[in-house]
């Protein structure tokens, strides 16, 4: 892309842009279609990282997938039940 | 011990069986022993591609069901001794074969071949399964649009849930003017996207059309572009290290000249 085109402001318009932009949305989607067992083992992960910093209620603890037209976000639920006391380092 | 390496890409009509029949045939030229198994029962093409249709006696589905011994259905090639096809069941479908016995005929096939090059089917159902199923390694057929890219990640995923790890990528048809313009995906937003290792790029060749109608390989035309790049993907399969096809395209004063002179870049 040469500067000219550029301040012209065709770089977004670019169809290989476009399909890219589109094919990573896609992407996204068809990705997101895990495992449970992916899941289960993700969660496992998270609560393991949370758990060095606070008690959490693991029973409780929900992980989803949840997803609209332009993204794919995932959302955890954590409940916590302690927050250990933090030491300022010295 | 040969290798069974399966071309696949999800999606149909990107190449696959051009790339089976390229693959093949340069390996094959190399001094490879090579055998070229059709998957594609019902819609069989690899023996057309390969000007080898007339010769068919017996089929993938005749050896799989013992009405044949294997040898009696592989038909040798006409250029090269050590090139051989079994083409696929054109009356039958997918389900006549199984995964067992594809696994049973890859494993006999690559006692006595060093490639055992497997043309998978469109798609993600039994013929898919069946042609991954005695595979080593994979290569995945790709084209710079959504369409193809979209499903040849589909595919890397369901070969990965095969314990098919680490396919290469091999992107068919790119146009280097359409790419310069900015109207094509290039190489490196496609590898980005699909994350895998590339083992080749061949670029829209009209000549492809011309091989295919003669039922001759580009590769056997040593002036072809895309027989190039298929010649030079059969060497990285070998373990060759073949630096890529510099696919840009000339521009300004400089390249004219360049062109002007027959120098090549």
């Amino acid at each position: 892309m040469d500067l000219f085109g550029r301040i012209m402001g065709r770089e977004a318009s670019l169809s290989k842009n476009i399909a890219k932009e589109r094919l990573r949305l896609v992407l996204v989607h068809d990705r997101s279609n895990i495992s449970p067992q992916l899941l289960e083992s993700l969660k496992e992960d998270i609560i393991k990282v949370i758990s060095n910093y606070m008690d959490i209620d693991r029973k409780g603890t929900e992980i989803t997938l949840n997803s609209d037209d332009q993204s794919v976000a995932l959302v955890a639920s954590i409940p916590i039940i302690k927050i250990n006391r933090v030491y300022p380092q010295r | 011990m040969g290798e069974v390496i399966v071309i696949t890409s999800g999606k149909g009509g990107v190449g696959k069986t051009t790339t089976s029949a390229n693959i093949g045939t340069a390996l094959a030229s190399m001094g490879e022993k090579v055998v070229l198994i059709d998957t594609d029962i019902g819609l069989r093409n690899l023996d057309v591609v390969l000007g080898l249709e007339n010769r068919i006696v017996y089929d993938l589905v005749d050896v799989t069901n013992g009405n044949c011994r294997l040898k009696q259905a592989l038909i040798r090639d006409k250029r090269f001794d050590n090139l051989a096809l079994l083409p696929a069941a054109q009356t039958k479908d997918k389900t006549a074969v199984n995964v067992d016995q594809m696994k049973i005929l890859c494993d006999q096939l690559k006692e006595e071949f060093d490639y055992v090059i497997v043309d998978c089917p469109a798609g993600i159902e039994q013929g898919f399964k069946n042609a991954i199923a005695g595979a080593d390694k994979a290569i995945v057929v790709t084209t710079p649009e959504v369409a193809a890219v979209r499903d040849a990640d589909r595919i890397i995923g369901l070969l990965e849930a095969a314990e098919l790890r680490n396919p290469k990528l091999i992107i068919n048809r790119i146009r280097p003017l359409m790419v310069k313009k900015g109207d094509m995906m290039d190489i490196n937003d496609m590898i980005d996207i699909l994350a895998v290792e590339l083992i080749g790029v061949v670029p829209e060749d009209e000549i492809i059309v011309v091989s295919t109608n003669r039922g001759e390989p580009a590769v056997l035309d040593a002036h072809s572009q895309a027989g190039q790049a298929y010649r030079n993907i059969a060497k990285r399969i070998t373990g060759e290290d073949v630096p890529f096809i510099n696919l840009e395209v000339d521009e300004g004063i400089f390249g004219k000249v360049k062109k002007m002179f027959g120098i090549k870049s």
